[in-house]
């Protein structure tokens, strides 16, 4: 697709829909949404991209070895959280029982170890979008 | 003959399934089984348990933190099931 309104008009939005996803990743614990769907959000960006400028264009932007890498450790990084609680002297993926810092309800910083676990869901997410249609999309050439 | 006999044995169900349906609490009534302790627990300790302002987020991640992890592993396995069949030059 080469039109000219087309790219202007996706160059224009993705920055925003980026943004947007990453904010509802990053407030998934005070707001309704959560790692699933801003992740979803900021894979779409991604995919937008690509279904725009082409597919090369995308995969210079997130190569093939990034979506891999993130894909590979989104899930890695979760048990790593769990890993947390057994460090401290409690039971794997515990939150509160395990002495981590609550925060104060309503602030970006809270809900102890729910943050970190939704960024790497999210980032997770969004990967394997990308990684799907990647592996949809060459099959047709 | 057989396909009287199908339509027969098909009443019968529906019917059997219409009792049950019948039998069915209200949507969204207070004295459903699924009222129980836990959804008041979740409810009353939510906040102070897990700090999230969002119930949907603690139950998910704090709560239940074992299903979505392995629901990630699901997403995971997806993946390598999709390149297995899909991805060319992986032999």
């Amino acid at each position: 697709m080469s039109d000219f309104v087309l790219k202007r008009v996706v160059a224009l939005l993705l920055p925003f829909v980026q943004m947007f996803g990453l904010y509802v990743i990053f407030h998934g614990h005070l707001s309704p949404g959560g790692s699933f769907s801003g992740g979803i959000i900021v894979g779409l960006g991604m995919i937008a991209f690509s279904l725009v400028f082409g597919l090369e264009k995308g995969s210079e932007k997130l190569t093939e070895r990034t979506t891999t890498l993130i894909e590979s450790f989104g899930t890695l990084w979760y048990g790593a959280m769990g890993l947390v609680g057994v460090l401290r002297g409690s039971s794997f993926l515990m939150n509160k029982g395990s002495g981590v810092p609550l925060g104060e309800p309503g602030k970006l910083y809270s809900g102890g170890l729910i943050l970190l676990i939704t960024l790497g869901v999210g980032l997770k997410v969004a990967s394997t979008m990308v990684t799907l249609f990647n592996a949809l999309m060459e099959e047709e050439d | 003959m057989s396909r009287n006999i199908a339509a027969f044995l098909l009443v019968c169900i529906g019917v059997v399934m219409f009792l049950a349906i019948a039998e069915l609490p209200l949507y969204g009534s207070p004295d459903t089984p699924v009222q129980n302790y836990v959804a008041e627990r979740y409810i009353d300790g939510a906040l102070s348990d897990t700090g999230a302002l969002n119930m949907v987020a603690s139950i998910v991640i704090d709560y239940r933190a074992y299903d979505t992890l392995i629901e990630t592993t699901v997403l995971f396995t997806s993946i390598i099931a999709v390149f297995l069949v899909l991805k060319k030059g992986i032999n």
